[in-house]
């Protein structure tokens, strides 16, 4: 490896650095003007959409030129932007966004692959009636991924990952009448919460550490060495130290987004979304997050480490990664369903990813990242546009033969095929994986996840060379004829080809540019490079293990005419191993007789509670003022009411009796009047003798 | 039995007359007659009271006397005008008739 001066770092910020929120929040405020568009704007909402995320890369061009400009000269150019969101007492809670090489990178490819999944939408998404809300979604999940790639604030980045996660969820349960897709957006939202819950712990812990939760702030920032000092310092039971409990903590809620083990059940579910969000979120952007984040902590997860050395941390991530490499591989194997297979091979890819960072650094794991997105969106479109012109058929069993049929489909598809394979030299998988592989071999710690990923390698050789020999080869058993896809879908399957293909030179041992700039180093073209002991011995031995899963692929699968209805070449060869591995090795089984049924045992009881317990104590006060009122009503009616007619009643009935005094004859008024007299005179009469 | 006696008991006399009259006619006229000849039978023991009494010399006696008959000529105009209206209006002079001011 080539040995240069570190660079100075600069810090002051750039015009272009400032205005660098614009970038997610122009995608956002389209998202919002398409959410009040009428369901038939289907234009209106699709230039928003596009519009919108081309100037968001127009602006990510200017920031990537702005810090490739820098890097020429130089400098290691990270800007960032602080400004405090709320006071608490004494504490701050500060927000930010910042521009270095990582962002800057990963904001290019976010948005450019994001472009060409969105033109592509209009073709694949053209007879849904929902188009306006499809790309309603999807402009809120670029403006999402946007910002979780220019947070410069542990917070701010939690918040636009879980814009994120909501927006996935949306757009798995797009088509929400089938009750697969709505329980596949439950399972994802459900499952990436778990390591979300892990990740806000974390979160909480960093801060009350530290006091801030921006990653760069001049010195004063969680990812800066004044503060590591502290987090090292600090101890969290188990042998660990603060550090690496933290970066444990952020891991997992890593991994649940990126579906490592044992969190990667979501992930192939979510492929009842349309494919287009399969291509753009679940494989190429939102998955990748998780790796993003990973990388975005590195100083935090590497804290501690001596020369050359590794941490627990990393050496969890390396291990997750790679074991998560190795048994998705195993998994896709075996599945029929077109998107399946991709959708397995993204979580055995993400492994890859983990796996690198955990071993050879931060532009280790991000080059397989970012070639990954290329290539795998790609293959994610390619299989889109198939089942686009297989009439919505997703089983591999029921395609074949459509290289004839499809050719603009069939070349991108192979191009990403190759990539994902690493075939050698030509495509940027090779270099990307090699480079993951080259790390994993100097590993202090042993050779196992070596090993892990070698046989993934050749794993990932033969389920793509299974995929392509039932898909593009072979004879057509669907139904129907199958038709190739309109132009609007083909013409981004042709430029993702080419970067799938041209990225691999900015990563190879001859001229390492990426590794360098996100390292902050000097590239130069030397082949010296190869001379490294063992890497030439390095790219023979994977590119044998690529062409023997390459072979024994087309060996097991190539060019046969299977019928539709017929088992599995592996399933009559082996049928355990097979049933073991089309059943993703029961783990959602597992889930469901653990995890599910011990909360389903708790709701029960929750709901019994409720019912019985609380419901009861209510039901009880409510009959005892139920009586009471019943009692005061008859009160009133029979007492108070009661008492007050009879009052009025015999009032009545002395006034009728009074009234019968008063004939009108006034005769006999005058008699009463002489019969009083007379009383009177006898009453006198009678008391004057006495 | 002394003098006074005498004309106490024709005004006792008169009086139970007019009182009889007054509360067994149905007529209004003979009614208001009836009245009348109470009336004359208080004047009577007015006087007999005055010209048997200890100051026959003052006039107190005939000026009540004098008072009274005035007193009930108004009275009888007023008692015959409305005998006269209520005729009027119900066409009869009954008094059994007229019993509508009842509770």
């Amino acid at each position: 490896m080539i040995e240069e001066a570190v660079f100075t770092p600069q810090l002051a910020a750039s015009p272009i650095a400032g205005i660098l929120w614009l970038v997610p929040a122009l995608p956002i405020v389209a998202s919002g003007v398409i959410a009040l568009l009428k369901q038939p704007r289907r234009k209106a909402a699709a230039s928003f959409s596009i519009g919108s995320l081309a100037c968001s890369l127009v602006l990510a061009l200017v920031a990537f030129a702005h810090v490739l400009a820098g890097w020429m000269h130089g400098q290691a150019v990270r800007e960032t932007v602080n400004f405090t969101w709320l006071h608490a007492g004494g504490t701050n809670v500060d927000l930010g966004w910042v521009l270095d090489p990582l962002s800057a990178v990963m904001l290019v490819m976010v948005s450019f692959v994001g472009l060409l999944i969105f033109i592509y939408s209009i073709g694949y998404m053209e007879h849904d009636e929902n188009f306006t809300r499809f790309f309603c979604f999807l402009s809120l999940f670029a403006g999402a991924m946007l910002g979780v790639v220019i947070s410069n604030s542990l917070l701010l980045l939690f918040m636009c990952w879980e814009l994120v996660g909501l927006t996935s969820y949306l757009l798995i349960g797009f088509w929400y009448q089938k009750p697969s897709a709505s329980a596949a957006a439950k399972k994802a939202f459900l499952t990436t919460r778990v390591g979300d819950i892990f990740f806000l712990l974390g979160m909480v812990w960093l801060f009350s550490q530290t006091g801030t939760l921006l990653f760069y702030n001049g010195g004063a920032g969680s990812m800066e060495p004044g503060a590591l000092a502290g987090l090292l310092a600090a101890p969290a039971g188990l042998g660990l130290t603060a550090a690496g409990a933290i970066g444990l903590l952020i891991f997992a809620g890593a991994a649940g987004k990126s579906g490592q083990l044992p969190l990667h059940v979501w992930l192939p579910d979510a492929m009842e979304g349309p494919t287009p969000v399969s291509a753009l979120i679940h494989a190429a952007t939102m998955v990748a997050a998780g790796v993003y984040l990973i990388a975005r902590v590195y100083p935090l997860m590497q804290a501690g480490a001596l020369t050359g050395g590794t941490t627990v941390a990393l050496t969890v991530v390396t291990w997750v990664g790679a074991a998560t490499a190795l048994f998705a591989a195993l998994i896709a194997v075996a599945q029929n369903d077109i998107k399946r297979i991709l959708a397995y091979s993204t979580v055995s890819q993400l492994g890859y990813m983990m796996a690198g960072l955990g071993m050879g650094g931060v532009a280790v794991g991000m080059f397989h990242l970012i070639t990954h997105a290329f290539f795998k969106a790609l293959l994610f479109m390619g299989a889109g546009s198939v089942i686009h012109g297989c009439h919505e058929e997703q089983d591999v069993r029921r395609m074949g033969g459509l290289k004839g049929d499809m050719p603009l489909t069939f070349v991108p598809y192979a191009v990403g095929m190759l990539a994902l394979s690493g075939f050698p030299l030509l495509f940027s998988g090779f270099w990307s994986k090699d480079g993951i592989l080259e790390a994993a071999q100097h590993w202090d710690l042993g050779h196992g996840p070596f090993y892990m990923l070698v046989c993934g390698a050749l794993l990932t050789a033969f389920y793509m060379t299974r995929q392509m020999s039932y898909v593009f080869f072979g004879n057509w058993r669907g139904q129907g004829h199958a038709h190739e896809s309109p132009k609007v879908m083909t013409m981004p399957l042709a430029i993702l080809a080419f970067f799938a293909i041209a990225l691999g030179a900015l990563g190879t041992p001859a001229w390492p540019w990426f590794r360098a700039f996100l390292d902050d180093r000097a590239a130069e073209f030397s082949f010296e490079g190869f001379h490294e002991p063992g890497l030439l011995a390095l790219m023979a031995t994977s590119s044998l293990v690529v062409f023997l899963g390459l072979g024994l692929g087309w060996w097991v699968y190539g060019n046969k005419s299977p019928q539709a209805e017929e088992p599995d070449a592996l399933e009559s060869a082996v049928p355990p191993v097979w049933a073991v591995l089309h059943n993703k090795f029961y783990v959602d089984e597992l889930y469901g007789v653990t995890v599910i049924a011990f909360y389903s045992g708790w709701a029960r009881v929750a709901d019994w509670l409720d019912r019985w317990v609380w419901g009861g104590a209510v039901t009880l006060v409510a009959v005892l003022f139920r009586g009471g009122a019943h009692l005061s009503r008859l009160c009133d009616v029979y007492w108070v009411n009661g008492g007050f007619d009879k009052g009025c009643e015999e009032l009545a009935n002395g006034g009728g009796l009074l009234a019968r005094v008063q004939s009108g004859r006034v005769q006999s008024y005058l008699r009463l009047l002489a019969l009083a007299v007379v009383v009177l005179a006898a009453i006198l009469i009678w008391s004057s003798r006495g | 039995m002394t003098p006074l006696a005498g004309y106490l008991l024709v005004a006792a006399l008169l009086f139970a007359i007019g009182l009889a009259g007054a509360l067994t006619r149905r007529n209004a006229i003979l009614v208001l007659i009836g009245i009348e000849l109470m009336l004359n039978a208080a004047n009577l023991n007015l006087i007999a009271f005055w010209r048997y009494g200890p100051h026959p010399e003052a006039l107190t006696g005939m000026m009540f006397a004098i008072f009274s008959i005035a007193v009930a000529a108004a009275e009888a105009a007023v008692g015959l005008g409305l005998v006269i209206s209520i005729h009027r209006h119900a066409q009869t002079a009954d008094l059994d008739e007229m019993n509508r001011m009842k509770g």
